[in-house]
């Protein structure tokens, strides 16, 4: 394989491992801190016990997702030199300025929270770990400027051979931030709902003691989560309709449309063939799509094979077409996963409020499962929105090709793949082994490590309690 | 002529000051801990000292790379990638180590605890020894082609006189994290230390001198800086000489000012001895990358300058309160959190 195909499944795979734990992040430190809240005014044990047990997860998740940012933030000199040059004026000053403003803000307080608990008083300390939820989110806001450039241009002039910043505020109101962080934002609710529900319903199962404890967890979470399923996908709408204007191409491929329609019909399954551009066997909705796209059941939607004359026009000959399968399929497991859980949290809800969930078997093992949902979501979102920007890597200014380090061999690349993917894939089996303990002993579980008090009988020891 | 590119060096080389003197003794802890924590509450103990502070020290480097990013792209991008292999071992390092010390005490099995002892040790060494490998590289000077491209491979990196570097930055930050010890434990522990910083000073005392004697020889760097090199460098030489003066006669605290001084005042002699180049091209001068065609636009300097005078004195001011929340020592009668 040549260097960049490689530098491209380098930052593919580091890119989705690190936001396989981004977005429990964001959501999980904001719910903890709501139990720490309650605990906080109501003086209840059992929301301190909530906050300890839901923390200690959201910690062993956290350092993950610390970590695996490390790369994140160098991988586009060592990797996409070429991208960094071109685009460094504009596309680092939100790196920079998330890692002044919501990185130092989340490690501090984090260790603050962890390391505090005794040392502050409990208000302060309250504050601590709304601080980490605001900075992780923060930054995910920082990142999202810098990625939404990339996918819709703005504020930027091109001179001395690069793209120039002319205007902050414009980086900073790209319309295309607007949708996708609230998307991302959201995202992250859903999926630390998921993580608590599904834990709970495990529990719930087991018919395990601390069945308050979990009643409780549940239904904050349930409520979380469908807070942040309808969200995200009321959000979603709205972008879809933005990318129709902005990336039209992205859509189109999303949708497999070949030709343009007025009105359009949204597909329901598609068999293409891809290389002659053309359908195989399909279902289709008549005018589907441009409802979604007009909210009105006309209105033309453009089909990628107008686009990429169009693109020729404008850009110079060329292949302007995504990987469209790819697109396709990604674009509906994440819609498809998005819809499923929507469904159940509104049946949770609904038992929850008839006090029928614990009774429920068959609904309690699908919570379990559908663990999996939020991150599937995620990760096909994710390869969705990079992906079916190809051949650009900023769009319409430069290509994937023209990004990568040319000094970079193959040779190195595959040290490093390797060496990725060697790593990321021990840490993934370690972080699973303690999440799965931890979230099956429950809070004061036996197989949890015995709590580092000092030795009975000093004094420090009684202190302490 | 004082500039915006200028104020900018200034403040990377102000985040490499507060990223090696803070990551600095927490790599040395981490480096120390199987050699100093016999027990694994001893080792708990250890880690407890730096448990609260790592994670926000390693954010400077964080921020540093990002302001290298947004005011000289071509730094940034000239330097991650031509030293691909090297900085991809230390972000390996560094994922190893931040896992580490949040899975080393979530399971009981000694195997296990060991295991993450060992990725601690491991992830400090490396990239305690690669700055230092990093540092005498760009005083030395790499192949970077008129193009700006790094074109001299990985065992290019691997010289002789590099490698006395990344020797020093191993034990000035191994010296770092000892005193840091000493300060933060007591007993045994705190003895352990103290033996420790006997024996590391004087070899880390011998690297420096030697790696800035080698340098006059082997840098037009420090050559640049003459022979008499002018306050900042002396200094330098000085306070190090006073850490183990103090070292020597039990004084903790005030050996901790004189190496931190000691790391300050080095990075700035030799962010000094390159200004106003950031990187030097051994095949040609006229190649180098200084901070005028390696920086942003002069807008985008001016923005991130405003945003660093509002944020960086806060950013101190909350690190600085948490150095203070957590400023006991940590004994092995604390109640060890988590």
């Amino acid at each position: 394989m040549e260097a960049l195909t490689l530098a491209r499944w380098q930052f593919g795979i580091t890119t989705v491992y690190h936001f396989f734990f981004v977005p429990l992040t964001l959501g999980l430190s904001i719910l903890v801190a709501i139990m720490q809240t309650m605990y906080y005014r109501t003086g209840d044990e059992t929301y301190k016990k909530m906050t300890k047990f839901w923390g200690k997860l959201f910690l062993i998740n956290f350092a993950m997702g610390v970590v695996t940012g490390i790369v994140q933030e160098f991988q586009f000199g060592m990797n996409w030199s070429e991208y960094s040059r071109f685009v460094g004026d504009i596309f680092g000053a939100p790196l920079a300025i998330e890692a002044l403003l919501a990185f130092f803000m989340e490690s501090t307080f984090i260790g603050l929270w962890v390391f505090g608990w005794d040392k502050l008083s409990k208000r302060v300390h309250l504050a601590t770990i709304w601080l980490v939820a605001f900075g992780s989110n923060l930054s995910a806001l920082w990142i999202l400027i810098a990625n939404s450039f990339m996918q819709e241009p703005v504020g930027y002039v091109l001179r001395n051979g690069r793209a120039e910043m002319t205007d902050f505020f414009a980086l900073l109101t790209n319309p295309h931030v607007w949708v996708q962080f609230p998307h991302v934002f959201f995202a992250g609710m859903t999926t630390a709902g998921f993580f608590v529900m599904g834990i709970s319903a495990y529990h719930f199962l087991k018919k395990s003691d601390n069945q308050e404890f979990f009643r409780r967890s549940f239904n904050m979470a349930v409520v979380y989560a469908l807070i942040g399923a309808i969200s995200v996908m009321l959000v979603g709408h709205t972008q879809a309709q933005h990318m129709i204007q902005s990336q039209p191409m992205k859509m189109a491929a999303a949708e497999a449309l070949w030709e343009s329609e007025d009105p359009a019909a949204m597909s329901l399954f598609t068999i293409g063939n891809e290389p002659e551009l053309r359908d195989v066997w399909a279902i289709k909705v008549p005018g589907l799509l441009s409802f979604l796209a007009y909210n009105s059941f006309d209105g033309e939607v453009q089909g990628i094979k107008n686009i990429q004359a169009e693109y020729e026009q404008t850009y110079g000959p060329g292949d302007y077409i995504p990987p469209v399968a790819v697109s396709y399929w990604t674009f509906r497991i994440m819609v498809g996963a998005g819809m499923a859980m929507a469904l159940l949290t509104i049946v949770s809800l609904y038992l929850v409020s008839k006090g029928k969930l614990t009774g429920n078997a068959l609904l309690l093992k699908a919570l379990m499962w559908a663990i999996a949902l939020p991150y599937l979501a995620n990760t096909t979102g994710w390869l969705f929105t990079e992906l079916a920007r190809a051949p650009w890597i900023v769009f319409g200014l430069q290509t994937i090709e023209e990004a990568v380090s040319p000094n970079v061999t193959a040779g190195e690349l595959w040290i490093s793949l390797t060496g990725y993917a060697l790593i990321y894939g021990l840490l993934m089996v370690a972080d699973l082994y303690l999440l799965l303990k931890f979230a099956k002993a429950g809070p004061g579980g036996k197989s949890e490590a015995q709590p580092e008090k000092a030795p009975a009988g000093t004094p420090a020891g009684v202190i302490a309690k | 002529m004082f500039d915006l590119n200028t104020l900018w060096f200034i403040l990377v080389t102000v985040l490499f000051i507060g990223y090696f003197i803070l990551e600095g003794f927490d790599f040395g802890v981490g480096i120390l801990l199987p050699f100093l924590g016999k027990e694994d509450r001893e080792r708990r103990v250890i880690i407890n000292t730096i448990g609260p502070f790592w994670d926000g020290n390693e954010v400077w480097l964080i921020t540093a790379g990002g302001a290298i990013f947004a005011a000289f792209p071509n730094w940034y991008a000239t330097l991650f990638s031509g030293f691909y292999l090297a900085l991809f071992l230390m972000l390996v390092a560094l994922i190893v180590r931040g896992v580490a010390f949040e899975f080393r005490s979530k399971d009981n099995n000694p195997q296990w605890r060991s295991l993450w002892d060992w990725m601690i040790f491991v992830g400090s060494f490396i990239p305690a020894l690669l700055w230092g490998v990093a540092l005498g590289n760009i005083l030395r000077g790499v192949p970077i082609d008129a193009s700006m491209t790094y074109v001299g491979g990985f065992f290019n990196l691997l010289n002789p006189y590099a490698l006395l570097g990344g020797l020093t930055t191993l034990t000035v930050f191994t010296l770092q994290g000892a005193i840091f010890l000493v300060l933060k434990t007591d007993g045994d522990l705190m003895s352990r230390a103290m033996a420790a910083t006997k024996k590391v000073g004087p070899v880390a005392t011998v690297m420096v001198f030697g790696f800035v004697v080698v340098g006059y020889f082997m840098t037009e760097a420090f050559a640049r800086l003459g022979i008499n090199p002018g306050i900042i460098p002396i200094t330098a030489g000085a306070v190090l000489l006073a850490a183990g003066w103090f070292i020597h006669n039990d004084r903790p605290g005030w050996a901790f000012i004189m190496n931190s001084l000691t790391i300050l005042l080095s990075t700035v002699t030799i962010f000094m001895s390159l200004f106003p180049r950031v990187m030097v091209s051994s095949l040609n001068p006229d190649w180098s990358l200084t901070i005028y065609n390696a920086s942003s636009s002069p807008y985008t300097l001016k923005v991130m300058t405003i945003v660093a005078l509002i944020f960086v004195p806060i950013v101190l001011a909350y690190q600085g309160w948490s150095y203070y929340v957590f400023r006991q020592r940590v004994t092995l009668q604390s109640e060890l959190e988590y």
